[in-house]
């Protein structure tokens, strides 16, 4: 089956980042497949390779990047939503006259259009947030 | 799992079957951006040829309340683009009577948006369905897909 | 149709308004603060024992576990399901509603 998610809060905060990872890395086990996952709201702050958390914590952007590479998964954050937030991929930084991008390995930044392209085409959309 | 009922089917024009979006919407506007952010994907998903309906639940029902001016408060007033609806052939909303009642409201007080019925010589027709607990039951049941905002 | 409740019942509405919406035969899972929703003994307990009687009850095993809430200290009849169980209910229901 194919599912998609969608990631509605940033990391650390609140724990919808975590348990959207959780119930991802538990479809991928069951043996589905995951279409999508998208990030939406304060979620887009889970793209940002800036991201430091102390040693004894978990890393939740260099796990969600480590998810793309190991599962070829695409992880795509809003980019209006990301915008508004100060997140930036090089082109983005360049085409808004910014000094510097920030976005993790394994995220792309696009449009809306593909949250409504992961509900249509995916068996199942389940949304995380707060 | 559950029989596939092909009668209730729709192909749109790029050939593929249509799927009942419904956005629900549970938050006041202006205190949190969910509302703001739900319109830009409603407003985006418009050009996606599905069945869009959006339902307002809760607190959900004050984003449709009349007269709101947020000049003074200096957010951006995301109540106007409620009246662009219509034009996107978003022409469901439906808000829960019993949100309504909890909280001192009816129809009169919330924004008079309409959509032109281009089958029926562009009558003007209302936006608004107001819809019981239990009728909005049955509507979440028979969506493919259910965003929050 | 899958519910998925997330917020603490002493905080939020998300849980009453799930269970307002939710259709006979509904499977519901209580996930994060939601779980607070599992105890027996509280000021929502009857209100999640009479949902009981119409739609079945999940609560996420690691969040109870988290937060400290034994099976002694639960509302009988609850069931505890892991992410592959959240996962199991997200495939056997046709869909899934998240009331954040």
């Amino acid at each position: 089956m194919k599912f998609s998610v969608m990631v509605n809060e940033g990391p650390y905060t609140h724990q919808a980042a975590d348990t959207a990872y959780h119930f991802t890395r538990a479809v991928l086990d069951a043996g589905h497949e995951i279409f999508r996952i998208f990030f939406y709201h304060d979620g887009v702050h889970n793209g940002t390779r800036l991201t430091t958390p102390p040693q004894d914590d978990r890393h939740i952007v260099d796990r969600w990047s480590e998810l793309a590479h190991d599962h070829d998964i695409d992880l795509v954050v809003c980019v209006a939503a990301a915008q508004r937030r100060g997140i930036l991929d090089k082109e983005e930084a360049k085409r808004n006259g910014k000094d510097g991008d920030n976005i993790a390995p394994g995220f792309r930044i696009s449009g809306l259009g593909q949250l409504i392209e992961a509900g249509i085409e995916a068996d199942r959309l389940v949304v995380f947030g707060d | 799992m559950k029989q596939i009922d092909w009668s209730s089917l729709v192909i749109n024009e790029s050939g593929k079957a249509v799927k009942k979006f419904m956005y629900v919407n549970r938050h006041a506007p202006h205190g949190t951006i969910y509302p703001l952010e739900g319109l830009e994907v409603v407003l985006i998903g418009a050009a996606f040829d599905q069945d869009v309906s959006m339902a307002f639940i809760g607190d959900g029902v004050f984003q449709l309340n009349k007269g709101q001016d947020t000049a003074d408060s200096g957010m951006k007033n995301v109540a106007l683009t409620y009246g662009a609806l219509g034009d996107y052939e978003v022409t469901k909303l439906y808000v829960e009577q019993e949100s309504l009642d909890e909280r001192g409201l009816e129809l009169n007080d919330l924004m008079n948006l309409t959509w032109e019925d281009e089958e029926e010589n562009w009558a003007e027709k209302p936006s608004i369905q107001v819809v019981s607990r239990a009728q909005l039951s049955d509507l979440l049941e028979q969506q493919d897909v259910i965003l929050n905002f | 149709m899958l519910h998925t409740v997330n917020k603490s019942p002493f905080d939020s509405h998300s849980l009453q308004t799930c269970l307002g919406l939710a259709k006979a035969g509904s499977d519901i899972l209580l996930i994060e603060d939601a779980v607070y929703a599992a105890m027996s003994g509280t000021a929502v307990t009857s209100m999640v024992e009479s949902a009981m009687s119409s739609s079945t009850i999940y609560a996420l095993e690691s969040d109870l576990r988290a937060r400290g809430i034994g099976s002694e200290k639960m509302i009988s009849g609850i069931n505890l399901v892991g992410y592959d169980g959240f996962v199991e209910l997200a495939v056997t229901n046709d869909k899934v509603q998240s009331w954040l």
